[in-house]
Order: C-alpha cells, then structure tokens, then sequence
C-alpha cells in the first residue's frame, strides 16, 4: 500500500509536469508584419545587440561591418549572411518560430569570434517561461517525493 | 552475515534452481550480474571478468594516458607554432572545445575523476618519482616529502582556478596562451613531484581537479572497500603504503575509510595492491556522496560558490550579446579589465556566498537551529553541488554545439597553415542543434535545480524532523532558484 503511494504520488506529479510543458498558453498574436533592420558588426558586438519581432513577421538585416569581414548566422533558422567591411548585406526570412535565438558571427573576425553574439527574440519566449514553473514545480515535487519515500522507508 | 558473505553466496550471483528466466534460458545461463554490498545498493562492476582485467593490468591506462599525453603535446606544439588565429588552431579547439566537451558531457557527470585516472599532466614527474613507466620501484627520483600541513587543503585550488577564470577569455582564444597555461600545469606538476610525495599536484595544486573532485561526489562510480573488517586485519595497509605490486595511494587515502569520491583519482592502484581482493568499483546512484554529513569543510564550499559564480559569468561574456563586456574580458592589463576582473572576484568569492550566508542565517532562525552559523553555512553549501554541475553543462552545451565544428578543418590543417592532412580542411563553421540546445539547457537546470533542493533538504533533516528541516532548508532552497532563473536568463531568455 505504502510503496504504491509512492507510485501514485509520482504518477501525479509527472502528469503534472508534462502539463507544464507541453499545456498550450494563452497569448494574443499580432499581425505579420514586415520588419527591417541595420545591424552594425565591428570588434565582436552586433549593434544593436538585440532584435525584437512578432512571429510570423517578415525580417530583414542589413548587416554592416565597420571593421573586418563579418557573418551573421541566425540560430534555429539556419540562415545566414556575410559583409564585407564597409559594405552591407542583407538576409530575409520569416519568423515563424518563437522564443529566443542567438545570433554568431559566422566568419573568423578576431581573437573573441566565437563569442560575438547577439540574440533574436521572436514573440513569447514560452520556453522560459515553461522552464521556471517547471523548476519551481519539480523542486517541490522532488521535496515531496522524497519525504513520502522517507515515510515509507 | 558479513558483506563479504553476501558477495559471495550463490543467490546473491542468481538462483541455485536454474530456473528458465523470462527470455527463455536457463537462470544459470544468463549474465551474471554483480552482487550488492552490504546494505546499500551498490554494484560492483569489477566483478564483470573483462572490466576487472582492463582496470587491473597497468597496459591499458597507460596507453590510454600516451595518447593523452599525446594530444596534450599536440595542443602545446599547434598552440607555440601554430596560427594566432583560435579557432583555426587545432590546439584551442582541442583543448577547449573537444577536450571540454568530454570532461563537460560525459566523463564528469558519469565518471567523476575518471579524467584524472587518464590525465596525462602528472605522467612525467610520476615516471621520475617512481622510476618506471608502469610498476612503481622505491628508488625513483626526487626528495619525497610530506606536503606541508597547512597547505593540505584546496584553498591553493580555488585561488588557481579563480586566478584563469579572470583570464579566461584570453585563455581560452590565443593558442600562444593555451600552450604557455599547459606548459604551466606540466612543468608545476614535474617540479612537485621531484619535492613531494605521491600526486602532490594533482592533490592540492591542479586548478581542474578542484571542481572535477567537488562534482566527483555525484558521480555513480565510486572505489570503496568491500569489508572494513578486512582493512581493519590487514596491518601492512599496501593500499596506503604500497607493496611490490604497486605503489601506496597517490592521492594520500587510505581506502579503508574512503567515503567519499572528492580526492579520489580513481587511478587503480589499490585495486593492484590489495591483496585481499576487498576493492570494489561500485554502480551507486547520482549524488550519494552528498548525504553522507562527513567531511564537509569550508574550502569546499567556496569552491562551490567559485564554480557556480564562474558558469554565470562565462555565461554572460560568451554567450551574451554585450560586447563590451567581452572586450574587457579579453583586454587584459587595462583599467577596463582590472574592473572586469575586480567585479568577477569579488561576486564569486563575496557576493554569492555572502547571500548564501544570509539565506542560511535566515533558515536557522526560522528553524530554531542551535548549529553555529559556521558549519550550517559549510553544511547547506554542499546543496550547491548538483546545481553548479548542471550549470556547467547547459553552459557547455551551448558553447560546444556551436564550435565543435571548427574541429574538422583543424585536424587536417592543425597549425593553421594551409595543410590538408584529412580533406577536412575547407570545412566550413557550421553550429550543431541549434533549435534544440535551449530546450537541454532548460532541462538540465531542471534537474539541477531539483537535486539541490532535495538536497537542502536532506540537510536539515540531518539536525531537524519534517517541518522544521523544510523551515531551515527553504532560504537556502529559494537562493537556488535565483540562480537557477539568473542562469535561465542568461541561457535561454
């Protein structure tokens, strides 16, 4: 009886948990849009570092380098584009997917390429979200898990 | 019964009736799997003939450790001689991209301080100090003296390893500084050895074997004695002292008391030297070194807060958006740095246990505990362990999937040159898992977050019943969520 309350209990709290994971959420969704932006490349930053769009929206980067050659590479779109110093080039795809999503320099710049960086925010970012309830969430139910293995024990 | 006797009756190994098992053969036809050890259940898995063989015999961890060794020098030459460009440099994607990855993903979570069982850094000053590449003699080089007693601690670790934290962003970028850094570690490890006893370096200096033994204790492998009665009776002690098959205890344990996996390298050598056969590998769950209250010290837990401090910062200068920040990362000697490296020191080194002290000051008033504030502090400190290991990993899986590529071109180009040993050398940069990596990163601090809490937890229950323990643990709990959400921020946000 004891270790099937423990069964039970963890059965509650994993159905739980994949509520919190995978439960639709609410949220108003705006009209698609065409965005475009200039993003400036120099000495490991992107300016502006940060790029803010609503899902479904059209986007466009002009990407300048002021210095040496530059990439762009857009994370989970799997896009991406090059400059030349002084001059621009641009990239076009549809937002289509939400949260957040890095941007690297996809050519060899310097020293700290492989750490310039700058993030794409796409809608909601639900993932986060998800993980902190899920976290809260898990910690007690780990506590909880335990002090019920402790009474059966 | 003595475990002893457990280990060897015939039921503990499978029923003596030779029943057909639910496949379809004979019980007495299937593997055999390793008897638990006394109460607990542990595995011993050199009970399975081949594993005993391979761990036993010297052949293989030293070919394994060449090889290392090999890479080691590899990375050293590419780094000296090689392009001053990081990521065409074989020598910095081996190092800190694939080498990483492996300590990161694979060898510390599940092996604890594997890696050090196979570290080719104390290789040559062992060779000296033993005067022999495989069985240790007793008339090697150097003087062999005691390490000094105030220094027998890991305090001279975390000054090392918060000293290259502060410098990371150069270290981890210029090959120059990678091979200068390794050279380092050899020679510092070839001159102990010719002053000091046993792996004096790895012990007490290596600024990597400070957080390998503290996320060593969640390891599910451990070396432990099968019978302390058997230690006990046994008074050569050649597991500590050494015999003709091997040499006493590198690391300066004696298995007999062994209980926790901190200090232990896992190199073997009391598995070669006991003669009673009383050493076991054994299979335990995650984290079990945790619930054990001994051996808690205060240079341990700010090693914790070092590491956990440490995830956080790498993760806001590599993969943040601020490129300012990385500048003065990198920037080293300029006033911006000297801030950068100011700011770092004295957030993980003040800030986070300061808050932590806090936490636990404010969790013994809700508890009523009559602990001093000292050894809560140490006590709660160890609930850190899960979170900071699982820190280290989102982390890593983000800077690793997205640089591991850069180990294909350099493989067949590994100074930078213009060689092309393998046809891999145009391989363009391309990032691994990109769509996926956020969700593992998430649930990674998931289940960091959830073993740190459970083992708060289990901490004040060590001095409390129910309520009470869950009073005392809950700052401490609360505290570990902030940093869960900081990282979050940093990570996926």
């Amino acid at each position: 009886m004891k270790r099937s309350r423990v069964i039970t209990t963890a059965l509650v709290l994993a159905l739980g948990a994949g509520v919190i994971a995978f439960a639709p959420l609410p949220g108003a969704s705006a009209k698609p849009a065409n965005r475009h932006f200039r993003v400036e490349a120099s000495a490991f930053k992107y300016t502006p570092a940060t790029i803010r769009v609503n899902a479904g929206d059209h986007v466009t980067i002009d990407l300048v380098s002021t210095d040496v050659v530059h990439g762009l590479y857009v994370d989970g779109y799997d896009v991406s584009v090059t400059a030349d110093p002084g001059r621009t080039a641009s990239l076009s795809f549809v937002a289509n997917r939400t949260g957040m999503f890095r941007l690297r320099c996809s050519v060899t710049c310097g020293a700290m390429h492989p750490f310039m960086i700058g993030k794409l925010h796409v809608g909601r970012n639900d993932l986060l979200w998800r993980a902190l309830v899920l976290t809260l969430f898990a910690g007690l139910a780990g506590i909880l898990l335990a002090r019920v293995r402790e009474v059966r024990q | 019964m003595t475990e002893r006797g457990v280990v060897g009756s015939k039921r503990a190994v499978g029923t003596a009736s030779g029943g057909v098992g639910s496949s379809g053969r004979r019980r007495a036809d299937l593997p055999q799997l390793p008897a638990p050890l006394g109460t607990e259940s542990r595995w011993d898995l050199l009970r399975w003939p081949v594993l005993n063989a391979v761990l036993r015999s010297r052949w293989p961890q030293l070919l394994v450790r060449v090889a290392a060794l090999a890479g080691f020098l590899i990375a050293v030459l590419t780094g000296l001689l090689g392009t001053p460009v990081g990521n065409h440099n074989l020598g910095i994607v081996l190092v800190w991209i694939a080498w990483w990855t492996i300590m990161m993903l694979v060898a510390l979570p599940f092996f604890g301080r594997g890696w050090c069982s196979i570290c080719p850094i104390p290789m040559p000053g062992e060779w000296l100090q033993h005067g022999a590449l495989l069985t240790p003699r007793r008339n090697g080089a150097g003087l062999k003296r005691a390490w000094p007693a105030r220094f027998k601690n890991i305090w001279l670790q975390n000054g090392a390893f918060s000293a290259v934290a502060v410098c990371s962003a150069v270290v981890l970028t210029q090959p120059r500084i990678t091979a200068v850094v390794l050279l380092a570690f050899l020679f510092v490890a070839i001159g102990t050895s010719l002053v000091y006893e046993r792996r004096a370096f790895c012990r007490y200096l290596c600024p990597v074997g400070g957080f390998i033994g503290l996320y060593a204790q969640l390891a599910p492998v451990a070396i432990r004695v099968k019978n302390k009665a058997t230690c006990a009776a046994h008074t050569e002690k050649s597991c500590y002292r050494g015999s003709a098959d091997g040499a006493g205890c590198p690391w300066m344990l004696y298995p007999g008391a062994l209980a926790k996996n901190t200090y232990c390298g896992m190199c073997m050598e009391c598995v070669r030297t006991c003669p009673h056969d009383n050493i076991a590998l054994t299979l335990r769950p995650f984290g079990a070194d945790l619930r054990s209250p001994a051996g808690r010290r205060l240079d341990e837990a700010f090693k914790g807060f070092i590491m956990l401090g440490a995830a956080m910062v790498y993760s806001a200068v590599m993969l943040g958006p601020w490129g300012d920040l990385k500048m003065a990362a990198y920037d080293i000697g300029s006033a911006r740095w000297l801030a950068y490296a100011f700011a770092v020191l004295v957030f993980i080194n003040g800030v986070l246990p300061g808050l932590f002290l806090g936490a636990v000051s404010a969790g013994r008033a809700l508890a009523g505990s009559t602990q001093t504030v000292k050894r809560s502090f140490i006590a709660f400190s160890y609930a850190l362990v899960p979170l900071g290991l699982m820190a280290w990993i989102a982390f890593s899986l983000s800077f690793v999937f997205a640089s591991i590529s850069y180990l294909w071109p350099t493989m067949s180009d590994p100074f930078g040159v213009g060689w092309n040993l393998f046809g891999t050398a145009h391989a363009t940069w391309q990032p691994y898992l990109t769509r996926s990596v956020p969700t593992m990163q998430a649930l990674v601090l998931v289940v960091g977050f959830t073993s740190s809490a459970v083992t708060a937890h289990r901490i004040g229950a060590e001095e409390h019943e129910q309520r009470a323990a869950l009073l005392q643990a809950a700052p401490v709990i609360v505290y570990c969520f902030l940093i869960t959400a900081s990282l979050m921020g940093l990570l996926i946000a």
